[in-house]
């Protein structure tokens, strides 16, 4: 185990920001932290990297308590939105900061700022300003001057938002191929479910300031356990069997083909909205008020009545 | 007819600036220059002026370094600390710069009579130790608001940035956060060394009768020897010094570094018992610092006898062997030319405004430069020229009333056209368009919506022409020395000049009057401007 987050609170007077939040990452790992905009994550982030001081709780790396040591000397990358460069420096002197700082030759600044700019694909770019940068030459930049120190933990808050939505997932594939690839330690907050789920080994749900579930993307997208945690991944229909509440997740809904005989317990639904999604269809169907996403590999007419059943192994029980 | 009406806006104003600045000042370079050759090097390279020269510069210089030094810590709280009352103390530190120099003189000289300085262990009177502080004390709200102001907008991720590469907080600061802060440093670099420079009632009331800059040189030459001829070759010297530095501000200016990534307000509560700590040292120091003076000039004038009382107050009613009239005459004399310097203020500059806004490009520039003008000029060169030109036919205004008001109004319009200009440019052009487009013709355009817009911020330059006027003492001592039309600055200084006077507490109490209508007038004023915050 690289990073562990042990019972960390963080308060802003008398606001709590971060509430006994719990976790782990291991080497090579990457932490997602995922929720609504005001959940904690960028706290629980910038208290990781020391710019915040928790009042309880402990931040370990390796095995060492460094929650009092200064953000200067735990060796930490970190990237910010809107790429906070340095816009009195050039490119290379942006890469170069960090080596500069650990007091590396000018011979090896030169020679490692090279190697950066090629590995984020801007060769050829130390000497402008980064001015004139568009907003995805500028979040690489921000990425090179993170990764020149070869930092052992590399912080990412919402390194994407500023972008368009093209270049988001352009760069977002780009950054989990490479972070996976340098086998990078990395936490990386976000408040784009997708973005996350792409980018992610681990993925951590906050909301106001509680993580409400960790695991794999897989395992919760599959079993949110809670509501809120539900609705964030984007199962927003809730139904309620044997006291039992449960989340309805779109791989559990079947339709059932027109002239089948319902099964028992089918449910009745007006299709809403269909989307085209390359190898099948997305829609939405309205069923007692509540719109449920389903796949299916035949498109639907909006308006038209439909019949659907549930895979009960498929659906998703929530606590509390 | 409506283009003779947009004219006119433009002209009135024009003509105003022309007769009442550009020709005085005119006038005193042709005399200056008017000098054989030979007189006006002998004047300038004479080894007294170079001296005089040399200490004008050295003083400002270090009076910059000294005010920058005592705001710092101030500055640091303002921008990166949020606490119960950062607005009230972002106000507070503002009143020292608002208060006329007269005031600001005779609470150093309520300092020294207070803690016996005179001749004590520690002797400040008459050194070069008291017109520093005195110029430190007055110019710390200029860094600790205008540096301090683009500070507390300066994203501080990038400094965060540099702290997770490695850099300590004093590395961060220096490669990271200074370079940042550059152009709002040389902005407020220049300004404090440009008011030093040109500071005149501070050196010649605590500066004592051997320290001379350029200004007090000239009101010397000019005033007490009569010597014409070489008060204007000195005012020369003053004027190619003032105009180099304008333009060199400028040129940092360009050079500056551009765009930074701005944000609403950076600052952050103190979090740990320590950073609480430094806050509060911080805040206390700096309010004793700049409180001590004010409260001991209040103190002064309640002192009389062996206690406190409000006799200082009660005789300034009474003529005294110093004055020509009585204190509550000048008293009445300041409050009157304020008034018509404001009127005249607004009406210019009103004037002025909008044709800035509404003329063409030519027309636009000219007259914003034109407006400006005065703010680059010493207030003892425009009294100086008002007084040696404005002495012929129509324009003998020499002795008369008006000319004092009129003179002081020219250093208040820049303040109104600065405030009153930005507010018209920000109005959407498309009200104005819907207004023509409901029937409004051009003028009507002006007065419905840009004169109902602008009204607060024009408002609030009329309230600065009014305290400028009020605390007026540079141009004033030139123009105004006619014997029943002493003002207020000029009483205070001639009870603060006679040393050891039983008339002390007289001008400690006229201070104290002086100090509380300006503040308020200026704080009163600023509140009307539209833009948050005001235009302090």
């Amino acid at each position: 185990m690289t990073l562990a987050i042990e019972a960390v609170t963080v308060r802003y007077g008398e606001t709590t920001a971060v509430d006994q939040v719990t976790l782990t990452v291991a080497t090579g790992e990457v932490l997602a932290l995922v929720g609504p905009s005001g959940c904690g994550k960028s706290t629980l982030l910038r208290t990781i990297a020391g710019l915040v001081q928790p009042v309880s709780g402990q931040i370990v790396w390796q095995g060492r308590d460094i929650t009092q040591v200064p953000t200067h000397q735990r060796g930490i990358g970190l990237m910010f939105q809107d790429h906070a460069l340095f816009t009195h420096r050039s490119v290379a002197d942006n890469i170069a900061f960090g080596l500069k700082m650990a007091g590396a030759s000018t011979s090896r600044q030169h020679e490692r700022t090279h190697e950066l700019l090629e590995m984020v694909g801007l060769a050829g770019f130390g000497g402008r300003s980064v001015e004139g940068l568009s907003g995805g030459e500028a979040q690489r930049v921000a990425l090179a001057r993170a990764l020149a120190p070869e930092p052992e933990l590399l912080l990412l808050d919402e390194p994407l938002a500023s972008l368009d939505r093209a270049r988001r997932i352009e760069l977002n594939a780009e950054l989990a191929r490479l972070l996976h690839e340098l086998r990078q330690t990395s936490v990386y907050v976000t408040h784009d479910q997708d973005e996350a789920f792409s980018v992610a080994d681990q993925v951590g749900v906050m909301h106001g300031g509680r993580l409400l579930r960790s695991g794999s993307p897989a395992e919760v997208w599959r079993d949110p356990q809670s509501e809120l945690v539900a609705r964030f991944v984007g199962h927003e229909a809730i139904i309620e069997r044997d006291g039992q509440r449960f989340a309805v997740r779109p791989d559990a809904v079947a339709l059932v083909p027109p002239g089948d005989r319902p099964a028992d317990g089918s449910y009745a639904g007006t299709v809403t909205a269909c989307a085209f999604q390359g190898d099948r269809y997305g829609l939405l169907i309205e069923v007692d008020g509540q719109q449920w996403r389903v796949f299916s590999a035949d498109p639907s007419v909006v308006g038209s009545q439909v019949k659907l059943t549930l895979r009960p192994d498929m659906l998703s029980p929530l606590i509390g | 007819m409506k283009t003779f009406r947009s004219a006119l806006l433009a002209v009135v104003p024009a003509m105003f600036v022309a007769v009442f600045f550009v020709y005085p000042v005119a006038t005193l370079l042709a005399r200056g220059l008017g000098l054989d050759a030979g007189r006006l090097l002998e004047v300038i390279t004479g080894s007294r002026f170079l001296k005089i020269i040399w200490f004008t510069t050295w003083q400002a210089a270090l009076s910059t370094l000294l005010a920058g030094l005592f705001a710092l810590p101030l500055t640091w709280a303002l921008a990166n600390r949020q606490f119960a009352g950062r607005r009230l103390a972002r106000v507070l530190v503002t009143v020292p710069f608002v208060l006329p120099t007269v005031v600001v003189a005779g609470a150093f000289i309520a300092l020294m009579d207070r803690f016996n300085l005179d001749e004590g262990a520690v002797r400040l009177r008459h050194t070069v130790w008291a017109i520093l502080l005195a110029h430190a004390f007055f110019n710390v709200a200029v860094f600790a608001r205008s540096v301090g102001g683009f500070w507390s907008q300066l994203d501080r991720r990038p400094e965060e940035a540099a702290r997770t590469l490695g850099a300590s907080p004093w590395r961060a600061f220096v490669e990271v956060t200074l370079p940042r802060l550059r152009p709002s440093l040389i902005a407020a670099v220049s300004v404090v060394f440009l008011f030093s420079f040109t500071s005149f009632a501070v050196i010649l009331l605590l500066g004592g009768p051997r320290r001379s800059s350029i200004e007090t040189e000239i009101y010397r030459y000019a005033v007490t020897r009569s010597d014409i001829s070489t008060a204007a070759a000195l005012s020369i010297v003053q004027m190619v010094a003032v105009v180099s530095l304008v333009v060199t501000n400028g040129w940092l200016q360009r050079r500056a570094v551009g765009r930074q990534g701005l944000v609403a307000d950076r600052a952050v509560p103190a979090q740990t018992a320590r950073q609480r700590g430094v806050l509060a040292t911080t805040l206390t120091g700096t309010a004793v610092v700049l409180g001590l003076p004010l409260a001991v000039l209040v103190e002064r004038s309640l002192a009389s006898g062996g206690g406190y009382s409000f006799a200082n107050y009660r005789a300034l009613g009474e003529r005294v062997r110093l004055l020509p009239i009585s204190a509550a005459d000048a008293l009445v004399n300041s409050l009157a030319f304020a008034v018509v310097a404001a009127g005249i203020a607004l009406v210019i500059g009103g004037m002025a405004s909008l044709a800035i806004v509404h003329g063409t490009r030519s027309v636009s520039r000219l007259l914003d430069l034109g407006m400006l003008l005065p703010l680059g000029t010493s207030a003892v060169t425009l009294g100086f020229g008002v007084l040696i030109s404005l002495d012929r036919g129509v324009l003998d205004l020499r002795g008369s009333w008006w000319i004092v008001p009129i003179t002081q109004s020219l250093l208040a319009i820049p303040f109104v056209v600065r405030g009153v200009v930005p507010v018209l440019r920000a109005i959407d052009p498309g009200m104005r368009e819907v207004a023509a487009t409901l029937g409004a013709s051009p003028g009507r355009v002006r007065r419905e919506i840009d004169l109902r817009i602008g009204a607060r911020a024009l408002a609030t330059g009329v309230g600065f022409a009014f305290a400028i006027s009020l605390g007026e003492f540079g141009a004033t001592s030139f123009v105004g020395r006619r014997s029943d039309l002493l003002t207020v600055p000029l009483a205070i200084q001639r009870l603060l000049a006679t040393p050891g006077d039983l008339l002390r507490g007289q001008a400690m109490a006229l201070s104290v009057i002086l100090m509380v209508v300006t503040a308020l007038v200026v704080f009163l004023s600023d509140r009307l401007h539209p833009t948050s915050g005001g235009m302090l």
